[in-house]
């Protein structure tokens, strides 16, 4: 079989959303960030949303995600994108308004922004990338980074004494009333992509319920910084990062 | 609503032009001396008059980024604060000015450094007219004398944002924030509709449609000649606001031997010293900026005829509008600063005396 028998509509089992702009993502191969990616524009594009939704990006690997989503898109300051979202939101409550965020730009720096807006329960999806380090920068420590887990601000590994303890942010957020959904997942694996997809997916649709912020983390592995093959981060993922923070839905709306 | 005559304190008559003036947003925290402006717009309800959003934020951080937030998608934003918490702005005005977006900022200026003091003051004029935050950017700064000031200055900083897509300042301080005047309040002017906004504004986050490319606020850009680009491009921008947007008053300045520059309530005081000195027959002048940025510095130059022995520039800082009025008018002038600090505000008797020191005496 030639390769142009092979490419044929009817053989084609899934194709490049739309909704993703026709260019390489920055992100290094194998990283979570380009299927998360994928992932939210897939859903908008399926919900057919695109002239109804405000994306936030973050600074961090993610700073770019303006230029691969076809979408109207804010870059907020590190950190400060769930204030973002609540001012879109409460000005133009019929959009559907969603940030992406990295751990260092959500857990760090945005921890306030991030409590504060989940607080008050603003109609947002929030979706998180939980890969431990701060990837953009080089690889230093997050909130995130597991006991023990080098990095190049702890090259000997996280000493909880000195350093602190990771923070479980995911959790700290559905203990608060103003989030309606929070849910923790993986894309390391076409099944986990599937949950993910559906997570998210959920997450957009509770923005019409109008009930509080939807927030999903997704642990993922960051094969540059953690200075592994993607095959090997993914594998450590699972052997270390996915007992720490362990995947399911940690707060599901009731009704 | 008709045009009407009331007794308002700065604050508030801020406040009220922010709803008159057809904001969709503000966005605040509370700290002395402006809180009055968030409490009188919770006490008003504009929500239910105008659909104004009101939204007291967890911090000022958080307060600007949603001014941020509101102004990519085109929308009026406008927020206060106090010396500290404008600090705590500066991020986030950076990122406006980079990222060319309009807003009104309020700042009620305390004594600092520092926690510093609730008192009044007027050392936060470096920080709004030189930067503050970081990077190559400017923003117009309006400085009120009075209530009136205070309310009007709202709608003009809102078109002036608009026209340039840049933030504005409206630097005020703690006497003109807590004095009480007669304000004559304009008429309420309609917010803008989504059409408004997606016509005027075309560049503004409102979804995007299939006859548009999608639409982007950033300030990044990793390509070193294309951010270069862009930073001329907002050179190009500052140079046209010097151009087309100096404000200045001047009082008594015609036959002035000695000259008074002052904004503000300091200028205030100079207006009553003005006409004390005049009463003794010393004959002097005052002249207020309006705008600190662009600096009237073509107009003090020009005022500062051969028969101007000398500048008396009154501030209530360490010397600060001082380097401006100096290289307004170069060397050969004698170019003196009388200051109070800490919140304390010069009197008019005092200022004389000072121009008698330092400039007719000295
Ligand atoms: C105020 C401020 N401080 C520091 C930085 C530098 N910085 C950029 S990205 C980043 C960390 C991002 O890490 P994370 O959010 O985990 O995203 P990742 O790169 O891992 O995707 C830092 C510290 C910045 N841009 N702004
Ligand atoms: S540095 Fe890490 S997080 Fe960033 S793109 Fe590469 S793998 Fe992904």
């Amino acid at each position: 079989m030639t390769r142009e028998e092979i490419i044929k509509p009817e053989n084609l089992v899934y194709k490049r959303t739309n909704l993703l702009v026709d260019r390489a993502l920055s992100y290094c191969p194998g990283c979570g960030h380009g299927t998360v990616h994928r992932l939210v524009m897939e859903t908008i594009e399926e919900m057919g949303i695109q002239a109804e939704t405000i994306g936030i990006a973050p600074v961090g690997c993610a700073v770019l995600a303006y230029e691969f989503m076809d979408i109207d898109m804010q870059q907020a300051a590190h950190g400060r994108a769930p204030a973002l979202a609540t001012a879109v939101k409460r000005l133009m409550p019929e959009k559907y308004v969603f940030t992406y965020q990295g751990d260092g730009d959500l857990a760090a720096i945005g921890t306030a922004e991030t409590i504060h807006a989940c607080n008050r329960g603003e109609n947002i999806t929030i979706i998180f990338i939980n890969n431990g380090i701060y990837g953009m920068t080089g690889g230093q420590m997050a909130p995130t980074t597991l006991p023990g887990m080098r990095a190049s601000t702890c090259p000997y590994g996280r000493d909880t004494v000195t350093m602190g303890n990771p923070l479980k942010i995911t959790e700290l957020v559905a203990t608060l009333p103003g989030t309606y959904y929070v849910t923790r997942q993986a894309v390391h694996t076409p099944g986990n992509v599937r949950k993910t997809k559906k997570a998210i997916r959920k997450a957009f649709e509770n923005q019409k319920l109008k009930k509080g912020v939807s927030f999903v983390e997704v642990v993922s592995n960051c094969n540059s910084g953690w200075k592994m093959t993607p095959v090997a981060s993914n594998q450590w993922m699972v052997d270390n990062m996915l007992p720490f923070y362990p995947l399911g839905d940690i707060k599901v709306p009731t009704e | 609503m008709m045009k009407e005559l009331r007794l308002m304190k700065g604050n508030e008559a801020v406040a009220e032009a922010a709803i008159r003036a057809g904001a969709d947003g503000y966005f605040g925290y509370p700290i002395t001396p402006q809180s009055e402006i968030l409490e009188y717009l919770m006490a008003e309800r504009p929500f239910e008059k105008t659909g104004m959003v009101v939204l007291q934020a967890e911090s000022e951080v958080a307060a600007i980024n949603m001014v941020y937030g509101g102004a990519s998608c085109g929308k009026k934003c406008i927020t206060s604060s106090s010396s500290p918490g404008i600090s705590l702005k500066m991020e986030g005005i950076s990122y406006m000015a980079g990222a060319e977006l309009p807003c009104v900022i309020v700042n009620v200026v305390r004594g600092g450094p520092g926690l510093g003091t609730i008192q009044p003051g007027q050392s936060d004029y470096f920080q709004a007219t030189k930067g503050g935050g970081h990077g190559d950017y400017r923003m117009i700064v309006l400085a009120p004398a009075s209530v009136q000031e205070s309310a009007d200055f709202v709608p003009l900083g809102f078109e002036l944002a608009f026209k340039y897509r840049n933030p504005v300042m409206i630097l005020t301080d703690g006497v003109i924030g807590q004095m009480m005047e007669k304000v004559e309040l304009f008429e309420q002017r309609p917010r803008s509709t989504q059409e408004e906004i997606i016509k005027n504004s075309p560049w503004a986050t409102t979804g995007k449609t299939p006859d548009r490319e999608r639409n982007i606020i950033t300030s990044l850009d990793l390509d070193s000649s294309k951010q270069e680009k862009h930073v001329i491009k907002l050179r190009d921008k500052f140079r046209k606001m010097e151009e087309n947007e100096v404000r200045y008053e001047t009082f008594q300045c015609e036959d002035a031997e000695y000259l008074l520059v002052a904004f503000g309530s300091s200028a205030r005081i100079c207006q009553k010293a003005v006409d004390i000195a005049r009463a003794k027959g010393i004959k002097v002048g005052l002249i207020r900026p309006i705008t600190l940025f662009p600096f009237p510095s073509k107009a003090i130059s020009d005022l500062t005829t051969d028969k101007v022995k000398g500048i008396l520039v009154v501030e209530m800082n360490l010397g600060q509008m001082i380097e401006d009025v100096k290289l307004a008018v170069g060397k050969g002038v004698k170019v003196e600063h009388y200051g109070r600090y800490g919140g304390i505000i010069p009197t008019p008797e005092e200022t004389i005396e000072m121009l008698q020191q330092k400039i007719i005496g000295g």
